[in-house]
């Protein structure tokens, strides 16, 4: 069954944050709200739940400094025990010092990179990707927010829409 | 306006009192005689094994294998600096070099008390410091989170006096060889000592108690006027900002001579103590240490006040915020802790390493375990945002990062004040327990002296509403 989407467009984040209050308080369901540069507090007043992707790069961070570890102690202290310099490669630890560097890399390096590449999937980006916006002016000065019908009476939506300052209000049919 | 409570007047109190009175026993108990160290270490029978004449360590190790699982190859071991008075006398016969090894041994349980009175004093007199400088950079870089926080800041600020001249104090007594802290000082050593006279245009003693003078009365007088000039602000006309810029310029003067001065002050007070060695990072080491402890400080005192309702305007993202600069310089301290550490170990060179030999021998558990205390604590327990914003979190935090960065500041100086000779016994927390109190009650008076919020501040509406 092909759903109904509404798309009120706004032309101030302000505006925009008093119209997502409005519209949760009515009990709309909001779908999408598209916007050209980051609204602070919108995910608030939106009910989104919080990121979880700083957890993620914590997680990336001590796999890069297991890595690190496992790496160093089998190539410097168990592989090939070399005296370079005078360095004691008798143990990991007498050693250590000279593997902090490396560790403190690769720690930052898998947290940073594995994170930025959760972010990609999390929110399906990559090269030649089909942009997704509905309207070209949201990635300019206008606020998009898409709300859908399902069994609401569509004048009265429209209605109550116009009443938190939509500049534009249209009536999608998603096929 | 905050009132002392007289519970809180009394605990300080009493911390002064216990700490005084175990500071006198722990001067009376120091022993005075050759006979009285002989006794003392006839009496911990076995423990006297461990601490042999420091001229025996070569054998020692060299029939001990396992010895090699220190961190520094064992046969840089015997180059300690401090053995460098025994190993010149090694051809005489057997008694005389066991006199001297127990005079060794009297020397530094002599300078135990004096030295847990040092490291306590400038424990509690870099707090303040710390948290002056955090105060200057408020102002300098306009900020819009802090001022609330200001009269706190100030309060901390007020102990910067007295406690700077208790450590002058103890300089002079240390110039007037009342006791052994700066072994520059004793006239005999330096005759003897070419390293030591080729410094000594710079470490002499009335230099070094001009120096002295000149930091702390520096720091005193540009606290003075930027809290002068702060209170004056409140009583200012609405839009009347002179005193606000007059502080922000007084504020990045300040930062400008505490930069150098709180160099010169950390080669002069601490690493003069090791007058054979030297570390160019050392001042932004020591600076980090008191940073971090001064802004602890200021969330724990921000916490206490807090919780008994006299900051209402202090919110969760103050603490926050606080909490994100203990976690953040907290890592600070540990990469110039890492950096100076790595740099040495790694080049190895005897004149150099000899530091951290002695460090690593007699204070593993110290010298490791404080960067477990001032790293690995404060990063695991306030990584998460959320923590940051529980109070408890944040003061149980603080108070670990406080004992770690006691245990820095008394790593720094034992080793060169009374080497293997260490225990953190009834001089140190006595002494800990003296300058504690009187920390608490000087800065909690000073507390009383002004309102709690600092009304005409151009920032401060901006502060109260402050949210992360």
């Amino acid at each position: 069954m092909a759903s109904k989407v509404i798309h009120a467009i706004y032309t101030d984040d302000d505006l925009l944050l008093q119209a997502v209050k409005q519209v949760r308080e009515a009990r709309y369901h909001i779908g999408e709200i598209y916007t050209p540069f980051p609204v602070h507090g919108l995910d608030k007043a939106m009910g989104l739940a919080p990121t979880r992707l700083a957890i993620t790069s914590f997680m990336y961070g001590v796999v890069g400094f297991t890595v690190a570890v496992v790496m160093m102690n089998y190539m410097m202290i168990e592989d090939w025990p070399m005296d370079i310099g005078g360095k004691p490669s008798f143990s990991f630890l007498q050693n250590m010092p000279a593997f902090v560097p490396i560790m403190f890399e690769l720690t930052v390096f898998f947290a940073a990179h594995l994170m930025v590449i959760t972010f990609f999937l999390r929110s399906k980006l990559w090269p030649f990707k089909a942009a997704e916006n509905p309207d070209v002016r949201t990635t300019d000065d206008h606020f998009l927010m898409e709300i859908e019908v399902a069994n609401h009476n569509t004048k009265d939506l429209t209605d109550f829409l116009y009443q938190t300052g939509a500049s534009e209000i249209k009536l999608i049919d998603n096929k | 306006m905050y009132t002392l409570s007289s519970k809180l007047k009394l605990f300080s109190i009493i911390l002064m009192a216990v700490g005084l009175i175990g500071l006198a026993i722990g001067f009376i108990v120091a022993p005075s005689t050759i006979e009285e160290v002989k006794e003392m270490v006839a009496s911990h029978d076995g423990h006297g094994e461990s601490h042999a004449a420091p001229g025996q360590i070569k054998s020692d190790l060299s029939e001990d294998p396992d010895q090699g699982l220190e961190f520094v190859p064992s046969e840089h071991e015997v180059q300690t600096g401090r053995t460098d008075d025994n190993q010149t006398q090694l051809g005489t016969n057997v008694d005389d070099h066991e006199n001297e090894h127990y005079e060794h041994i009297l020397h530094q349980l002599q300078n135990k008390p004096w030295a847990a009175l040092y490291v306590a004093a400038f424990f509690f007199f870099m707090i303040p410091l710390g948290v002056l400088v955090f105060y200057a950079i408020q102002w300098a870089s306009q900020s819009g989170w802090s001022p609330v926080l200001f009269r706190v800041m100030e309060g901390i600020t007020s102990y910067l006096l007295p406690g700077g001249v208790i450590i002058f104090v103890l300089l002079v007594l240390s110039g007037l060889h009342l006791n052994h802290l700066f072994i520059w000082m004793d006239p005999e050593v330096v005759e003897n000592d070419a390293i030591i006279r080729n410094k000594s245009g710079y470490l002499n003693v009335p230099f070094f108690l001009i120096r002295a003078a000149i930091y702390i009365a520096g720091w005193a007088i540009f606290r003075h006027f930027l809290v002068k000039n702060s209170n004056r602000l409140d009583e200012a006309e609405p839009n009347d900002l002179y005193y606000f810029k007059k502080n922000f310029k007084l504020a990045a003067g300040f930062l400008v001579f505490f930069i150098v001065t709180e160099s010169m002050m950390s080669w002069d007070w601490i690493m003069s103590l090791d007058p054979h060695w030297f570390s160019t990072l050392f001042g932004w080491y020591v600076f980090a240490s008191m940073f971090v402890s001064g802004i602890t400080m200021i969330a724990l005192v921000s916490i206490y006040l807090k919780s008994r309702g006299f900051l209402p305007f202090v919110n969760d993202s103050h603490i926050h915020d606080l909490a994100k600069f203990m976690f953040g310089i907290s890592i600070f301290w540990t990469y110039l802790w890492f950096s100076q550490f790595m740099l040495i170990w790694y080049s190895n060179i005897p004149e150099e390493v000899t530091y951290f030999v002695s460090r690593i021998e007699d204070y593993g558990i110290l010298f490791f375990g404080m960067v477990v205390l001032n790293f690995l604590f404060p990063v695991l327990l306030l990584m998460n945002s959320d923590f940051k914003r529980v109070n408890w979190f944040v003061v149980m935090t603080g108070l670990v990062i406080l004992l770690g960065h006691y245990i820095d500041i008394y790593v720094m100086v034992m080793p060169a004040t009374v080497g293997e000779s260490w225990f953190i016994g009834l001089s140190e927390i006595s002494s800990l327990l003296f300058f504690g109190g009187l920390f608490i009650f000087v800065v909690f008076t000073s507390l009383t002296k002004a309102p709690l919020l600092a009304r005409r501040n151009p920032f401060i509406k901006e502060s109260e509403h402050f949210h992360y």
